[in-house]
């Protein structure tokens, strides 16, 4: 993963509460093998007609949302399946962080582990920030705010070690393997229970 | 100190500890595997040249991709399309390539994961258990920590048996009393859900308490710790008691013997002491629930099918109203019904089938209803046409199918078309999940028969079985 220490973009608004991971990606795009190329079917059923053109109701079709890397989304963003397609998808279709009040547990953990800046925020500005779309943001992840373009900030909460790891680009797997003696150890004086 | 089911068995997995600034490392006792969330971790480990720590430790299956109907004729199975036969087959060759067992096609205990990890035991008291699938809370029914990963982190696990986690909080949620005569664990799960809210969960660990769990079967305990993840919350328990070790004696994988006798003493340990804290308390009257379904597109919208659709506070209670069709002010019973699906790693188990047979039982289902019951495993399977109950559902004409995930998530080829409306028993009421366009009520098994015979969402209680009506 690539160090991340700050994220500029315009903003796009998906106001609706609870997008779940099946709207983020439905499951019928779950029989791929690998992790590359699944930005094209990114809200798929969302943002396409039946007849594959673009829907002109799906928010981020609007032509000032395209380009745009920050999204404000709706509360409980990413609830549902533990699939990693879903961050998967959003990167790949160019989102780069997602504001919210609140974001569903393992959505978050999956995003962060693949760099997508899944930040919570306090509600009262994600009110604020769900009815300006478009506004121009800077997020700071070292220092851990929010830059308006007033020269307002809004500070958020990050994890210390998902905080770490996002600015130095820590490779989460390496840091447990360097931990083997300590898992072998556990294993040697736990009383085994039966797999 | 008073230490809570949740916390004894975090503690007892510990590497190493939490710090400010760094994750604890958690131990994990089973991994479980299926083909949707697992080949890009295994292609990372090949790239890095890593080996499976522990592929003892590690059980796979195949389920979601999986056709559902017979092979043909030829020998082949047939599969949605190219895709699903590839993704199943690289599971295949992955774990003959890192040496894990696989319940594949020509396993007799092939399954949905979260069935057959309990019926062959390997789902225990006390265990730390993931699966790259967010319905591992399943497992919780048998008070072990069990729940959902990403595919990062089921790489994590496959190279170091381990994962880095915070501690989540803890929620004790009492159901108080006894539930009514007719009303099953579903219903039971989905009025929690109702009222505690789809992201009422968030941030914890569930233990659901009280004479109306502890009052449960396993399977229906494994039907409440199922969709704990439908309200947010990172896995859902239930103290293991007799019923729990009743349940798992003599199944294949759990020890044998005296040491049978000595982990059932360790497992006695594991309930909640009495005094300690939970981060938040809830309490809910059993007697007060009735047989529910959902009238929108998150499980949270769940009310009893008898009380008014409450009408929309906002714009996307609006549009999950508008996309069910559901009308404000009118109650879900007597909705016409297009599908209904009896099956999942909610409702798929052998007592599921029965409730729903039950129901179903010399009677046939309403013309232009079609009705698929597709069983959790290969052993329910056995075990339910044994039984006869394929007999009672094909006679009524519903479709009787070979296990897998199916229609709870559609990726098989079994779904609906849409507009149409299914009462189905999984977990999952978003748009789309059932097919683009589906409508999906989630509702019990015998809600499901019920309304299957009915044409329209009905209440079970008024199909009497055949033995009452007689
Ligand atoms: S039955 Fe449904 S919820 Fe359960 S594992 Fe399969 S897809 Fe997931």
């Amino acid at each position: 993963m690539k160090p991340i220490t700050r994220l500029h973009s315009r903003t796009a608004v998906l106001a609706d509460e609870n997008i779940d991971t099946d709207r983020i990606i439905p499951a019928r795009f779950l029989t791929t093998t690998t992790r590359e190329g699944l930005g094209k079917l990114c809200f798929h059923d969302w943002r396409y007609q039946t007849d594959g053109s673009d829907n002109p109701a799906f928010p981020l079709n609007r032509p000032e949302a395209r380009g745009c890397s920050i999204l404000i989304a709706g509360r409980n963003f990413g609830c549902g399946s533990s699939r990693e397609h879903a961050p998967w998808a959003l990167l790949d279709y160019g989102i780069q962080a997602v504001l919210c009040s609140e974001i569903a547990d393992i959505f978050r953990g999956n995003a962060l582990k693949n760099g997508l800046l899944a930040i919570v925020i306090d509600e009262l500005e994600h009110r604020w920030l769900l009815k300006h779309p478009g506004i121009e943001l800077a997020i700071d992840v070292r220092e851990q705010f929010i830059a308006l373009p007033d020269g307002g900030r809004i500070p958020f909460a990050l994890e210390p070690f998902a905080r770490h790891c996002l600015l130095h680009g820590v490779d989460q797997l390496g840091y447990l393997l360097q931990h083997s003696d300590g898992i072998t150890f556990y294993e040697q004086h736990h009383q085994e229970q039966a797999a | 100190m008073a230490k809570t089911l949740f916390e004894k068995v975090w503690d007892a997995h510990i590497v190493a500890a939490e710090t400010a600034d760094t994750p604890a490392i958690l131990y994990v006792d089973l991994h479980l595997v299926h083909e949707v969330t697992s080949p890009q971790a295994f292609s990372e480990l090949r790239e890095r040249g890593l080996k499976l720590r522990r592929p003892d430790r590690m059980l796979a299956t195949l389920d979601h991709s999986t056709p559902t109907l017979p092979t043909n004729a030829d020998g082949s199975r047939p599969y949605a399309n190219a895709d699903a036969q590839a993704q199943v087959a690289q599971l295949e060759s992955n774990c003959r390539e890192f040496g894990v067992e696989l319940h594949g096609w020509d396993s007799a205990d092939r399954g949905i994961v979260h069935v057959i990890g309990p019926e062959l035991g390997a789902t225990q008291p006390g265990m730390t258990i993931v699966c790259g699938d967010s319905h591992t809370s399943t497992h919780g029914a048998f008070g072990a920590l069990a729940f959902g990963i990403g595919t990062t982190e089921v790489g994590h696990v496959m190279a170091t048996q381990c994962l880095l986690q915070r501690k989540p909080k803890t929620m004790a949620i009492h159901v108080d009393g006894h539930t009514p005569a007719g009303i099953s664990a579903k219903d039971l799960i989905l009025h929690i859900i109702g009222t505690i809210g789809v992201d009422g969960g968030t941030g914890y660990v569930l233990e659901y308490r009280g004479a109306a769990i502890e009052a449960l079967s396993m399977d229906e305990r494994m039907t409440v710790c199922n969709m704990s993840i439908e309200a947010g919350a990172r896995a859902g328990l239930i103290a293991p008691d007799e019923t729990t070790f009743e349940w798992l004696k003599g199944r294949p994988r759990v020890p044998q013997g005296a040491a049978w006798d000595v982990a059932v003493a360790t497992w006695r340990a594991l309930r909640s002491d009495d005094g300690a804290r939970y981060d938040r308390e809830v309490r809910i009257d059993a007697g007060a629930v009735k047989p529910t379904v959902t009238y929108g597109t998150h499980p949270g919208m769940a009310i009893a099918m008898d009380a008014p659709v409450p009408a929309a506070t906002n714009a996307q209670e609006r549009r999950a109203l508008d996309y069910m069709q559901s009308k404000p002010g009118q109650p879900m019973q007597g909705t016409p019904v297009d599908v209904v699906f009896v099956g999942s790693c909610t409702n798929s188990r052998l007592s599921d089938l029965r409730e729903a047979a039950r129901v179903l039982h010399g009677r046939r289902i309403a013309q232009g209803v079609r009705m698929l019951v597709v069983p959790g495993s290969e052993a329910v399977r056995r075990d339910a046409e044994r039984e006869g109950l394929h007999h009672v559902f094909t006679d009524a004409g519903a479709e009787w199918r070979v296990p897998g995930c199916s229609m709870c998530i559609a990726m098989n080829g079994d779904l609906a078309q849409p507009g149409q409306l299914v009462v189905s028993t999984s977990n999952r009421n978003f748009e789309g999940r059932q097919g683009k366009g589906a409508r999906t009520v989630l509702a019990s098994p015998a809600t499901a028969a019920a309304s299957a015979i009915a044409g329209r969402i009905a209440d079970p209680r008024e199909y009497a079985t055949q033995e009452q009506a007689a």
